[in-house]
């Protein structure tokens, strides 16, 4: 898993304001704790079997699991990442895990949608050592479409935080026939530039498949089938162009 | 390559392992001879040896640059017929093995019958060994409690220190007259068998040089004959190498590589020893070799490496010796475990990564043979570029360098009591176990099945396969009213079977002691000139007798099982539990179904589990460590199975953790296959709950996707891997790098797939070679897909 520096222990928050068509986390969209079957296999048979995905926790709890990963964190310059969902959904408890993280040394990271107040990330700016964080589309109307809200505050929230010197990577799906045209490329690059020198990473992250059950196992729609996956040329022709703009870029990220 | 060095493979890849009798006759020949007559049993040895290399025929590859073979020809592999002897029947399965066969002669079968079968037939030292072992012995050992690795081979597990490389033969001739002078007929009982044993020594090292001898000879002849002038030249310099190695100290990097060879061959064709000897920290030993011929313009780098290639093609060139019976039917490899050693500390506990190490990692790259095989040491003081060097190799999937902590094995060893400066001058051989090298005798006397035990204890000390009685009278564990009475039990029964182990194992040292003795090899094993003593005789340094625990993953899981359903949740009682297992599940896929995914299992840095293993750990560490070994050495554990987790598995029935009849068990250290599910830092969590410090080598394996070691930062993530792991006290860990569906793939076309070499525990071996059993136990071993 690649989210920030070294090997990391990652929370994931349940609960998000988006719903984008390609999200390869569904588990993550709802805030409840939710009942799915899984199915185990054993010599050619199926067993179903009752799961619950989400766990209500409180700080201490979650750290007890945190620290249990301290020697791989430290000898890696790793450290946690708050993901999601999206953890300012739980700003409260985001920000007391991330005081609790800094009281023992760990590095931290949040991974977010960026689409917050901007007092919820005034809350946890300070606490956090860097930002994942996705750019989906600049077009305002497709970026409705495609996630349920509109980029203008998760816009304005990114160049906040770049205006405050937060050190920002950029995640950036690339979902063939939606959001890799020339023009919007080319628009991301632009804002991308004027938020220099924070962006210190650009990631492409290129859409997948992978998580197709995993809609089945929650009952939500799919709407991404169809969507083929980008091909490797396409994205190295991609990467070329962030990399004449100055970004680090990474595929996969 | 070299296209030398490339044609060397290529041979060696292909050259067919058969049976020569060369060896067995020469040897029957020697004790039938007048020669043989009123000899102590040492210079008896020491004579056969000189003996053997005396007649046997003598090799040369066309283009070598290192001579000599054990067999007259490239994997023409002897037999022991005075350790263990082969029957025509013996010879047949060999022959007809599906995996790894070793074509036997009409030829072989005659020799045997009318001349090796009659004179050894009831006089070998496995007839000595199994007359001399009782009834609870043999029970326990034909239903599989444990094993014996002095059964068919000789005690060995040494590794050759810095020792040759500063003494020739001659300088250690005459050390030993200096001995035999000093002995004390008047104070000092043992002063005769002294004289025997160094005067052995002294005859050994001749045959050997005399050997050495005949090579030169030959190489004069063929220098004369040759027409190429090059090669006339390479002739007449090997020539020269084996005129002045081993009887003197070396003194090009040439003449110590062709010199521990000399000295490999010695020790191989004297006795079968477990495992093959091995020169272990070659980086160290011919890094001042290497400087000299740079710095004096008589070697480049490009010579070195080609040299080294040779040597290589040597180690590949010999398959360990066949063994009898079961055994020679079920053996899952004939690889002979040599480990070479890089990286590490010097004797001053400075960081010895040098430039050899790294010309040494270009070559087990390049060559890409199953022997010699290769390990990293990696002590916190070695760079990272180090171990991302290595990790390079491992990508390409072949299963080396294997990762050992130079940290942990030093402690390990000075908790033993060695010296600092001999714990670093040591490492790991064989699997995976801790050595001084140039000092110890470890010698692995068996493994020991701690499922086995469980199954007898829940079945009151029947061994239900045989529905004999082999253990102890514990009580029916249907009567159990706590978990912690199971475990009383089972811990009586653990200390009754390694008390026959040991017993055993104290009975067997004597016997090799005695009739087995290894002069060649304790020329270069100190103390054994000083103490005038063999080293199966207790005359080394440091004598440590190990005894491995196996399926540590699988007891930790039946034992957790058996307490969460029976004794705390108390959803299945211990009748319907032993009536399923007797069963084999058959009629009760719901409840296994419970058992294998419903149930805490080891690797998941789950408490509930991993606190089983502990327990485990501290029961068989108490029995053992410590005690005294009759060669006065002490007895260790430690945690390794080679493939033994397979036969093991094969003699136990359906297990409370979900385990059908049959099935293997866990291997090393390594969580249940498929059992782990937590991610690799998880296992390493789990893994580390056990004090690896207080044994002489634990093995855990790990499976990654080729994917794992894509990048740099993939790269820097498993270094950090290690080192995490390293910081935990971890003692090893070994990558395996393929993906499930390549090896189906193999199994369904393993003519595209020759090449193909996978890790198995602690040793690589060809995918193809393996049974079917142990390939699908690596392909379910579970792959994971990120961190």
């Amino acid at each position: 898993m690649h989210d920030g520096p070294g090997i990391r222990t990652t929370v994931f928050f349940k609960g998000c304001p988006l719903q984008c068509w390609w999200c390869h986390n569904p588990e993550g969209i709802r805030k409840d704790e939710e009942e799915v079957v899984s199915v185990h296999k054993m010599e050619g048979r199926d067993f179903p079997v009752k799961e619950t995905v989400g766990r209500w926790m409180d700080t201490e709890e979650v750290m007890n699991e945190i620290v249990r990963e301290r020697v791989f964190m430290e000898e890696s310059g790793g450290g946690v990442t708050f993901s999601g969902g999206e953890p300012l959904g739980q700003v409260d408890f985001l920000e007391d895990l991330l005081l609790a993280c800094k009281r023992e040394g760990f590095h931290t990271a949040v991974d977010t949608t960026g689409y917050t107040s901007r007092k919820n990330l005034m809350k946890i700016m300070a606490l956090t050592d860097i930002f994942l964080y996705d750019v989906k589309h600049m077009d305002d109307r497709r970026h409705l479409a495609y996630t349920g809200v509109s980029n203008g505050r998760i816009l304005e929230n990114l160049t906040f935080l770049a205006s405050q010197n937060k050190k920002i990577m950029i995640r950036l799906p690339v979902l063939p026939a939606m959001n890799d045209d020339d023009e919007n490329i080319g628009r991301t690059l632009h804002f991308l530039k004027s938020l220099t020198p924070a962006i210190v990473e650009v990631d492409l992250l290129p859409y997948h498949a992978m998580a197709t059950h995993k809609y089945e196992k929650f009952g939500m729609d799919y709407k991404m089938s169809g969507i083929p996956e980008p091909g490797a040329d396409d994205l190295e022709r991609m990467k070329k162009k962030f990399e004449r703009a100055g970004f680090q870029v990474k595929i996969g990220g | 390559m070299t296209s030398r060095v490339e044609k060397l493979r290529e041979q060696s890849l292909n050259a067919v392992n058969r049976i020569s009798p060369e060896r067995a006759v020469l040897i029957t020949e020697f004790y039938k001879s007048q020669d043989a007559r009123g000899r102590s049993v040492p210079v008896q040895r020491a004579l056969a040896l000189d003996h053997f290399l005396s007649h046997k025929k003598l090799w040369l590859g066309e283009g070598e640059m290192i001579v000599g073979e054990r067999g007259p020809a490239p994997k023409a592999t002897p037999t022991y017929p005075e350790i263990t002897l082969h029957s025509l029947k013996d010879l047949e399965i060999l022959d007809a093995r599906p995996k790894v066969s070793f074509k036997v002669e009409e030829e072989v079968y005659r020799v045997y019958r009318e001349e090796i079968i009659p004179f050894w037939r009831g006089r070998t030292n496995r007839d000595r060994l199994m007359t001399a072992m009782d009834k609870s012995w043999l029970n326990a050992y034909h239903a599989g409690v444990f094993t014996e690795f002095q059964e068919q081979r000789a005690p060995g597990h040494t590794v050759l220190g810095d020792k040759i490389y500063h003494k020739g033969l001659i300088d250690l001739q005459q050390e030993i007259r200096r001995q035999i002078r000093a002995l004390d007929y008047f104070h000092d009982p043992e002063a005769l068998d002294k004289r025997e044993e160094l005067t052995a020594m002294s005859l050994a090292a001749g045959a050997v040089m005399r050997f050495a001898g005949r090579y030169a000879d030959l190489l004069h002849g063929e220098a004369a004959r040759e027409k190429d002038p090059l090669r006339r030249r390479e002739l007449e310099e090997m020539e020269a190498v084996c005129r002045w190695v081993p009887a003197h100290a070396p003194r090009t990097f040439h003449e110590a590589l062709q010199y521990y060879w000399f000295v490999h061959l010695g020790v191989v064709s004297e006795l079968n020893p477990w495992d093959s000897f091995n020169p272990g920290r070659l980086d160290q030993h011919l890094l001042p070799f290497y400087r000299k011929g740079l710095e004096e313009g008589s070697l480049t780098e490009e010579k070195a490496r080609e040299l080294l290639s040779c040597f290589w093609v040597k180690f590949n060139n010999h398959p360990s010796p066949p063994k009898i019976g079961v055994t020679a039917q079920e053996s899952n490899t004939y690889t002979d475990f040599t480990l070479i050693n890089l990286g590490g500390v010097t004797p001053g506990g400075e960081d010895a990564v040098n430039k050899l190490t790294f010309l040494i990692l270009d070559v087990i790259e390049e060559m890409r043979l199953l022997q010699p095989s290769s390990m990293i040491q990696v002590s916190r003081k070695n760079p990272d570029r180090f171990i991302h060097r290595a990790l390079d190799i491992i990508k390409t999937g072949f299963g080396q360098p294997s990762v050992f902590n130079t940290d942990a094995i030093v402690a390990e060893l000075v908790r033993q009591g060695k010296d600092i400066e001999d714990a670093r001058r040591g490492g790991a051989s064989g699997c995976v176990e801790s050595g001084a090298f140039g000092t110890e005798a470890y010698i692995l006397t068996g493994y020991f099945n701690f499922n086995k035990v469980l199954e007898v204890t829940l079945h009151d000390g029947t061994d239900p396969r045989s529905g004999k009685k082999i253990g102890l009278t514990t009580g029916d564990p249907r009567g159990f009213k706590s978990f912690e009475e199971l475990m009383q039990a089972f811990e009586k029964q653990m200390n009754y079977f390694l008390d026959i182990k040991i017993r055993g194992n104290n009975i067997i040292e004597r016997i090799n002691a005695r009739y087995l003795p290894a002069p060649f090899l304790s020329l270069f094993i100190d103390d054994c000139i000083a103490n005038g003593r063999d080293y199966n005789a207790g005359g080394a340094r440091y004598n440590t007798s190990y005894i491995q625990g196996v399926g540590l993953g699988s007891i930790t899981d039946n034992l957790t099982s058996l307490k969460y359903h029976v004794f705390d949740k108390k959803d299945i009682s211990m009748s319907s539990m032993l009536n399923m297992l007797e069963k084999n599940f058959d009629g009760y896929d719901e409840i296994r179904h419970d058992l294998v995914y419903m149930t805490p299992k080891f690797g998941n840095d789950d408490d509930y589990a991993d606190v089983k293993a502990r327990e485990v750990f501290e029961i068989f560490f108490e029995a053992v460590d410590g005690r005294p070994s009759s060669r006065g050495g002490t007895f260790r554990i430690n945690l390794l199975p080679t493939t033994s987790h397979v036969y093991f598995g094969s003699v136990i029935g359906a297990m409370p953790d979900g385990r059908k009849a049959g099935e293997p068990l866990s291997e090393g250290i390594s969580p249940v296959q498929g059992a782990d599910r937590q991610g690799p830092t998880s296992v390493i969590r789990s893994v580390s709950k056990i004090d690896h410090l207080r044994t002489g080598g634990t093995l855990l394996n790990q499976k990654f996707s080729p994917e794992f070691f894509s990048d740099q930062d993939a790269k820097q993530k498993l270094t950090a891997l290690i080192r995490s792991y390293f910081r935990l006290d971890g003692h090893h860990i070994q990558f395996n790098v393929v993906r499930a569906e390549t090896l189906r793939d193999a199994q369904k076309h393993p003519e595209r797939y020759r090449d193909l070499i996978v890790r198995v525990a602690g040793y690589s071996d060809y995918f193809n070679d393996l049974g079917v059993e142990l390939q699908n136990e690596i392909i379910k071993r579970t792959e994971h897909e990120g961190m």
